[in-house]
């Protein structure tokens, strides 16, 4: 590998790893069975990833359990906590279809990420299938899940602004990631029913700096959980 | 874990091209889309199929247990149903 990749491989590995982590906290709470199972079949396709991104740049278990808050460079989207079911499928929505356009650019391209984005595309295609699944039903649905989805889609836009800044070595049209992002996640939303959000997106008022390692405040307790076990038992295995 | 009120699914998976569809198991799921992600994701997370089906439960029509013994006992003892009563000419492989 060479060290400039270094950047875009943590970018992108903590945005799976950190995505996995949250999505494996539903296991044991998700409203079906059904469902937990399919939550947790994307958070070990992401948690995939992650580890190849991060082998790329050292050791997985130091980078994923040794680093302190500020050294992830992960997007606060993906941190933020999991609310309610509708406010994860949000999630879900807003990332998938980032990184279904992201890793698509990535494929297309010859750099040195490109087989792993080749491999990745098809998980994440049934990633974003079931994330705009899940939004046209709750959406659609009654009266109750409508107004959940849209206050999921609403709490977390203002963090959704961040996914388009540039990441150094990661070699895509970050214009036309926005574009096609905005497209495809306006036509979901439209279809379900619900409103594309209002307010900043980027700006001023907008939230995001996790690229630069500033994160917010229930990233430090979901790391904490992450790495205790590693960290009191410093090289468990089971 | 509140699923009760959704109905309940049949899942076939055909595990490669050329076998037929196998009955894998069932689960809960709102219609028959979800039915398929949900069957995609419970039976073939480990590679074990090509092909899936799903059925809705109520629309299988079984054999009860009462009727066991006029359905299948008179089978039990005739044999000569199987083909096995006669010679295999030499050199015939595969049968």
């Amino acid at each position: 590998m060479t060290a400039a990749l270094a950047p875009a491989a943590l970018a992108l590995g903590d945005d799976a790893l950190v995505l996995s982590h949250r999505l494996g906290e539903w296991a044991g709470h998700a409203p079906v069975l059904e469902e937990e199972v399919a939550l947790a079949n994307i958070a070990l396709d992401l948690l995939g990833q992650a580890r190849i991104l991060l082998s790329l740049v050292g050791d997985e278990d130091e980078l994923a359990y040794l680093r302190e808050e500020r050294a992830f460079r992960n997007l606060q989207l993906v941190e933020q906590p999991n609310g309610d079911f509708a406010q994860t499928i949000a999630r879900q929505l807003y990332f998938s279809t980032y990184q279904g356009l992201l890793y698509g650019q990535l494929a297309a391209g010859d750099g040195e990420l490109a087989p792993l984005a080749a491999k990745a595309v098809k998980e994440v295609a049934y990633h974003q299938d079931h994330a705009e699944h899940w939004t046209l039903r709750l959406g659609d649905g009654t009266a109750e899940s409508h107004e959940r989805m849209q206050r999921g889609c609403d709490t977390l836009w203002r963090f959704t602004g961040e996914m388009f800044q540039p990441v150094e070595g990661v070699d895509v049209d970050w214009q036309k990631l926005e574009a096609g992002w905005r497209e495809s996640v306006g036509a979901v939303l439209e279809r379900a029913t619900l409103t594309v959000p209002e307010g900043p997106q980027s700006g001023a008022w907008s939230a995001g700096a996790g690229r630069q390692g500033l994160h917010t405040e229930p990233f430090g307790r979901m790391i904490a959980e992450m790495q205790h076990l590693h960290r009191s038992h410093p090289g468990a295995t089971w | 874990m509140t699923n009760s009120d959704w109905p309940l699914w049949e899942v076939f998976v055909r595990s490669r091209r050329g076998l037929s569809h196998t009955h894998a198991g069932s689960l809960h799921a709102p219609d028959a889309e979800m039915a398929l992600r949900n069957a995609r994701d419970l039976y073939t997370r480990r590679s074990e199929g090509v092909s899936l089906w799903v059925v809705p439960s109520s629309a299988i029509t079984a054999s009860s247990p009462d009727e066991k013994d006029p359905f299948f006992e008179p089978a039990a003892d005739k044999p000569y149903r199987h083909p096995t009563f006669y010679e295999i000419p030499e050199g015939v492989r595969h049968l």
